[in-house]
């Protein structure tokens, strides 16, 4: 199908794309890459009266290290992402979770911050944000706010911005030091949707026990979501196979995953089990090295 | 603000050539080249960005021209199957000839965006794994050889191309 008809405005400044969305508010859209909006608009599932065209604004293309995170424009493509040696050397989970994005032709075009902002809980960007506790950096009409990660992702394709407000950056802190990242997913074809995917990080203690674990799970839940109570039960523990399946147990203790032609609820739920005690021993054993 | 409207003006270089038209804001690219320009080697399947078939090269990386407005092409350089040829299409590419040579395609529709994307491999890896040939193409659908003859048209173009005759 084709989408409906639409009016283009195409910003020349962030101060005009947020003008424009003001302006439009809720019969406007964003486009940054258009790798997930353009589907949703040709099967009608949206139909906005205005797209608010980001492509002018290279302003928003940049990835700039910092002393505590890497910070990526939002209109940054993710292949440029995935090609970038700050990010792999040194927010090694986006590095491992990028490649995994569909396609590389659709990397060439989808942008970090457009996957962000559209919220899909069975994306990797939004599960690598929450995992890493990136900051989101919102423009509106009375200036800029940061939200973090934990506080963005309000339900499926919802977040906490306001219509009014524009996606700028990305800040994902540095790894810290001593720990390992992995990054475990299951779809039907190489490139497909993720069933279910997992993120998890290890930070070993100079005593060689688990210090700090965290673990982020995408489609069992309308957001991404942490897995606090398997974290809290690794945390001062020698890292053990056993550790890492008894956490995989609790991780899926609380979910209630939701079914469609994808996969079962009881199947996701296996799957996130599966996932999360994989993604632990690979997280535990870079964090060794 | 900005103004908004429901028409765009696209100039943009197809193939060498520059093009123009006004078009409407929903335009995609896929329609632009085949229905404004009467380019239509570049084939529409599924139209969401699933099958492919219309993937071209927007400046020199892969594009779903299903998946990009007319408008987001303005200024830049698009290259279609079209394209690929040499002297006018008299000519094909060494991926065409040993794709053509391995008997990689049968039925042709999803021809024109497979040999996008192996082209864009070919130019960023001149000697790709098998593996590398099958991630490159994972995005795009064959209903009709099961990939295989693909996979060994791709690799004997590398082969070709970097001296060897395979």
């Amino acid at each position: 199908m084709k989408a409906a008809p639409f009016a283009l405005c195409t910003p020349g400044s962030i101060d005009e794309a947020v003008a424009d969305l003001s302006e439009h508010g809720d019969d406007s859209r964003v486009l940054a890459g258009g790798q997930s909006l353009l589907p949703v608009m040709a099967m009608r599932r949206h139909s906005p009266a205005v797209l608010v065209d980001l492509r002018r604004l290279v302003a928003l293309d940049h990835i700039t290290v910092a002393d505590a995170h890497v910070a990526i424009g939002a209109m940054t493509r993710q292949r440029t992402v995935e090609r970038n040696e700050s990010v792999a050397g040194s927010v090694r989970l986006l590095a491992l979770a990028v490649p995994l994005i569909a396609h590389v032709t659709v990397r060439n075009q989808g942008t970090i911050g457009g996957s962000i902002a559209h919220a899909d809980p069975s994306a990797e960007l939004p599960t690598v944000a929450l995992a890493t506790h990136a900051t989101m950096v919102v423009r509106g009409p009375t200036g800029q706010r940061e939200i973090a990660a934990a506080d963005f992702f309000l339900g499926m394709h919802t977040t906490a911005m306001g219509a009014d407000e524009l996606l700028t950056e990305i800040r994902f802190p540095l790894d810290a030091p001593g720990c390992g990242w992995a990054f475990e997913e299951v779809s039907r074809r190489r490139g497909d949707v993720a069933i279910v995917a997992v993120a998890a990080m290890v930070r070993l203690g100079g005593d060689g026990q688990v210090a700090e674990a965290r673990i982020a799970m995408s489609s069992v839940a309308p957001t991404p979501i942490r897995a606090s109570g398997a974290e809290a039960l690794l945390a001062g523990h020698p890292p053990s196979a056993e550790l890492f399946a008894a956490a995989a147990a609790e991780a899926v203790l609380t979910i209630d995953p939701p079914s469609d032609l994808n996969g079962t609820s009881a199947y996701r739920r296996h799957l996130a089990a599966v996932l999360v005690r994989r993604a632990l021993a690979t997280a535990a054993d870079r964090a060794g090295r | 603000m900005t103004e908004s409207s429901n028409r765009v003006e696209v100039r943009v270089r197809v193939n060498g050539r520059d093009r123009a038209a006004v078009v409407d804001a929903r335009r995609t690219l896929v329609e632009l080249l085949r229905e404004d320009l009467a380019l239509t080697g570049t084939h529409v399947g599924c139209e969401h960005g699933v099958c492919g078939s219309c993937t071209v090269l927007v400046d020199g990386a892969s594009a779903r021209a299903c998946l990009t407005l007319a408008a987001r092409v303005d200024g830049c350089a698009v290259t279609t199957i079209e394209g690929l040829a040499g002297d006018a299409g008299s000519t094909m590419s060494v991926l065409q000839q040993s794709c053509l040579e391995r008997h990689s395609f049968q039925c042709g529709f999803c021809t024109p965006g497979i040999l996008i994307v192996a082209t864009e491999l070919l130019a960023e890896n001149p000697d790709p794994s098998e593996a590398e040939v099958r991630e490159a193409i994972a995005g795009n659908l064959c209903r009709c050889t099961g990939y295989d003859s693909i996979v060994a048209g791709v690799l004997h173009a590398a082969s070709v191309a970097r001296g060897g005759r395979s």
